[in-house]
């Protein structure tokens, strides 16, 4: 667990994109350290832009932010750089090069501690690929650690952004649909695997999702978000039928599902406990 | 599951598979290129050899300001009306070597191929050689031929322009090959399979929709001759480059760096009149 | 176009294009005047006889072990001038392609644009005729111009393929939290870097033949060799060296190919 203060808070937050459509509107929303909560929401609600204010990937155009009490938009570059390394994003595309090996796109989610010359290294010969398959082991992925990107599907992509983050040890995960491409046994696993980086090392968690169910199951508390505003805050078993019928109300008051009703594999639940207290990526 | 207070220990390393054949690469390179440094006589440190930095210094000096004596300069302007002359005179060469040959060389006219009918091994046979009779005239550089030429015929232009047909020829010849197998051929062999001669299909189906494309690459191809006659001067085929090479061997900077500025001018307009050209023809 | 489908459209002559042909015409004819060749001269009897003669005196070429040595080991040299000059431009370029990608603002872009098409616009001989000076006679010198006027060319290639790499990934790098040259080497690097080394690949056969030729001013390895022994007429010697001189250029062309074609491992 980190001493570094990693409590969240977003206060009446707005964004207005180039060509004048407003992702947000005066967005509030507070997570202490450790709290962990779920964004759920139609799309075009503002749930990836939300994540990406909160990972200070996009400056907002009004109101403010907080991380560890400290405004990231005020700090010089060094500063940034720092908080920045203790931010993890979970994209819903990672961002990775095709032929980049999978060992070294988890890795990568060091490169914010590394000194330049052990992240050149580590492109020659990867410097801890132990902890990258721990990692991967959790996420299911552990036996594809040697192999290229881009003998990847997209599900498989999508749990190595995942297992980047997990290596990165991040105080605060951000994840924008992280489990969009898989289904629903992978992605109760993974989802699985980023709630035990909250529960056991004390991560501050956000998760925008797409699938209800998901959040239902993991979450304790749920923000409802719907055209760039939040439409409720509210812990999960304060949250009714039809306040979420409400909400997608746009999607025909279809509540979106993964179908995660499913026994999951106990060896795979077992390997995310234990995988949790061997120290890695160093 | 008993949570343990103490952790496990950290995982074994794990062996990277391309670890080996990276490090292999390495060791051969490091054998291949320390004999290849040594042949090259590589020693960066004798530019810095006092004697050689006074010589140095001497020569750059001399090049500011640079010559513009009247006669000097009409020289340089017969210089440049010839190097122009020449590039001009040797694609026109050039052309007529290469049309033939490519005439042969490409299967858009091959008759025996339709069917395929008789002779075709004939045909195949003729087309190898002569794609190897283009190949030969590419193989040695246009420098090359030039000085072999100077040593035939005597110092001069005239030299530079067979040395320019020759390789030049081949190098249009191959790629007008290329160009006319690319575009749509359907209609060169539908009036072959009609019956008709060669020379009738290559004009009537091939040129029209290959002109655009053929011209730009001549166009293009001048430009690079207009480089390669000055190149040429050097060893005696007369142009810029054969009074540049005067004017260093007399250790004149002054002429060297007008000669040096017209070559420089000249390349820009060549570029810009060829670049000119090829809209014109699109 | 007419309008009315009904109508065939007239095609007009272009009238630009002959204009052009016109143009191109009367240059070729100009040209052929000015240099004032003496063509029925050059290509008549006397002088073709004169030709045939100095082409019969290039053969047989001189096998004798000891020149084989000899144009051996001069190809060889040719080989590490043109690897090595490569080798040193492909880093040199890579190096000037950063700012030139506008990377490090517009003033150093236009700064390393405007030297790397000065490097490229001066072509290798007159490089190497001023690294003779610069260097001495010998090989170095060869591999200095090589270095520079190649420097220039792939500089321009790389800076243009660092334009067109997409920033997705090194964007969530930095915002990662990751210093720059680290990111760029794990985000940027791995999608340029097989298109880099091709490049190279493919300049390094241009190489070997321009590092041939520039033995002619005195930068070693086959050229300087060929010069020689052509200034004291041993044509036979000659002739030998332009064989060797194909050879090597076959090799190099045939080893590059099989290199790119090779070019499907991993990155890191």
């Amino acid at each position: 667990m980190s001493d570094l203060p990693h409590d969240v808070r977003l206060v009446s937050a707005s964004l207005v994109h180039p060509n004048g459509h407003r992702a947000l509107r005066a967005v509030s929303l507070a997570l202490g350290a450790g709290e962990r909560v779920a964004v759920i929401g139609p799309s075009g609600a503002g749930k990836t832009t939300l994540v990406r204010v909160l990972g200070t990937s996009l400056k907002p155009s009004g109101g403010g932010l907080a991380i560890g009490g400290v405004d990231p938009w005020q700090l010089g570059a060094e500063a940034l750089r720092t908080l920045r390394a203790k931010i993890g994003v979970v994209h819903q595309n990672p961002p990775i090069p095709p032929r980049l090996r999978v060992v070294t796109a988890v890795l990568a989610g060091r490169l914010g501690t590394w000194p330049a010359w052990r992240s050149l290294a580590s492109l020659f010969a990867p410097h801890d690929a132990a902890a990258a398959r721990t990692a991967l082991e959790r996420l299911d992925l552990g036996e594809r650690v040697f192999d290229r990107c881009d003998r990847l599907s997209g599900g498989q992509l999508q749990r190595v952004g995942i297992a980047r983050v997990l290596c990165q040890q991040a105080d605060v995960i951000l994840a924008d649909e992280p489990v969009s491409a898989l289904d629903p046994a992978l992605a109760d696993l993974s989802v699985g695997a980023l709630v035990a980086e909250n529960e056991a090392r004390g991560a501050t968690l956000v998760a925008s999702l797409h699938a209800v169910d998901l959040a239902l199951k993991w979450f304790p508390r749920l923000v409802g978000m719907k055209d760039g505003e939040i439409v409720f805050d509210r812990p999960t078993a304060a949250v009714t039928t039809a306040m979420l019928h409400d909400l997608y109300a746009t999607e025909g008051r279809v509540l979106p599902q993964q179908g995660v009703d499913v026994v999951v594999d106990r060896r795979m639940r077992r390997a995310n406990v234990v995988a949790l207290k061997r120290p890695g990526c160093q | 599951m008993s949570a343990s207070a103490a952790t496990l220990p950290a995982p074994a390393p794990l062996r990277d598979p391309a670890a080996r054949g990276r490090i292999g690469a390495l060791v051969v390179a490091v054998v291949v290129l320390w004999p290849l440094l040594a042949l090259a006589e590589f020693k960066p440190w004798q530019l810095l050899a006092p004697g050689n930095l006074q010589v140095m210094a001497n020569f750059l000096a001399g090049f500011l300001p640079p010559s513009t004596a009247p006669d000097f300069l009409a020289l340089l302007a017969k210089a440049t009306v010839e190097t122009l002359a020449i590039a001009t005179a040797g694609i026109a060469l050039a052309f007529v070597v290469a049309v033939p040959l490519a005439v042969v060389a490409t299967r858009s006219l091959a008759v025996s191929r339709i069917g395929p009918g008789p002779g075709r091994a004939a045909g195949a046979a003729l087309r190898t050689a002569a794609r190897a009779i283009l190949t030969l005239l590419r193989a040695i550089p246009e420098v090359v031929w030039a000085l072999v030429f100077v040593r035939a015929l005597g110092l001069g232009p005239g030299a530079g322009v067979l040395a320019l047909a020759v390789t030049y020829g081949g190098m249009l010849g191959k790629v007008y090959t290329e160009i006319l197998e690319s575009g749509d051929t359907r209609p060169a062999r539908a009036l072959l399979e009609a019956g008709s001669p060669r020379i009738a299909a290559l004009f009537y189906a091939l040129v029209p929709t290959t002109a655009q494309e053929l011209a730009s690459y001549t166009v293009y191809r001048w430009e690079c001759a207009v480089r390669a006659s000055v190149v040429m001067g050097f060893v005696g085929a007369g142009g810029l480059g054969q009074l540049m090479d005067q004017s260093m061997k007399m250790l004149n900077g002054g002429e060297a760096s007008s000669i040096l500025l017209t070559f420089l001018a000249l390349v820009i307009v060549a570029d810009a009149l060829s670049a000119v050209i090829r809209r014109v023809l699109a | 176009m007419s309008g009315n489908a009904a109508t065939i459209a007239r095609d007009r002559p272009c009238w630009s294009c002959v204009a052009l042909a016109a143009g191109v015409v009367v240059a070729v004819v100009a040209s052929f005047a000015y240099l004032a060749v003496d063509w029925k001269q050059l290509f008549g009897a006397e002088s073709m006889r004169l030709m045939a003669k100095f082409v019969a005196e290039f053969f047989p070429p001189d096998v004798s072990p000891a020149f084989l040595a000899k144009a051996t080991w001069g190809a060889l040299q040719t080989f590490a001038v043109a690897a090595i000059g490569t080798l040193l431009a492909a880093a040199a370029g890579g190096v000037l392609a950063l700012p030139a990608s506008g990377r490090f603002g517009v003033a150093a872009q236009l700064a390393s644009r405007l030297a790397l098409n000065f490097l490229r616009s001066v072509p290798e001989l007159v490089w190497a005729a001023l690294m003779v000076i610069a260097a001495g006679l010998g090989p170095f010198a060869g591999t200095l111009a090589l270095a520079l006027h190649t420097t220039g060319v792939l500089g321009r290639l790389y800076a243009e393929s660092l334009e067109n790499a997409p920033r997705a990934a090194e964007e969530a790098l930095r915002d990662a939290g990751s210093g720059r040259v680290a990111a760029f080497a794990y985000a940027t690097l791995p999608l340029v870097v097989t298109q880099a080394i091709a490049y190279a690949l493919y300049r390094l056969e241009m190489n070997i033949r321009m590092a041939a030729v520039l033995g002619f001013v005195g930068a070693g390895g086959l050229g300087q060799l060929l010069y020689f022994h052509l200034s004291i007429f041993q044509q036979q010697q000659a002739a030998t060296l332009l064989i060797a001189m194909f050879v090597l250029v076959f090799a190099v062309d045939s080893l590059s190919a099989f290199v790119r074609a090779r070019l499907l491992p991993a990155q890191a």
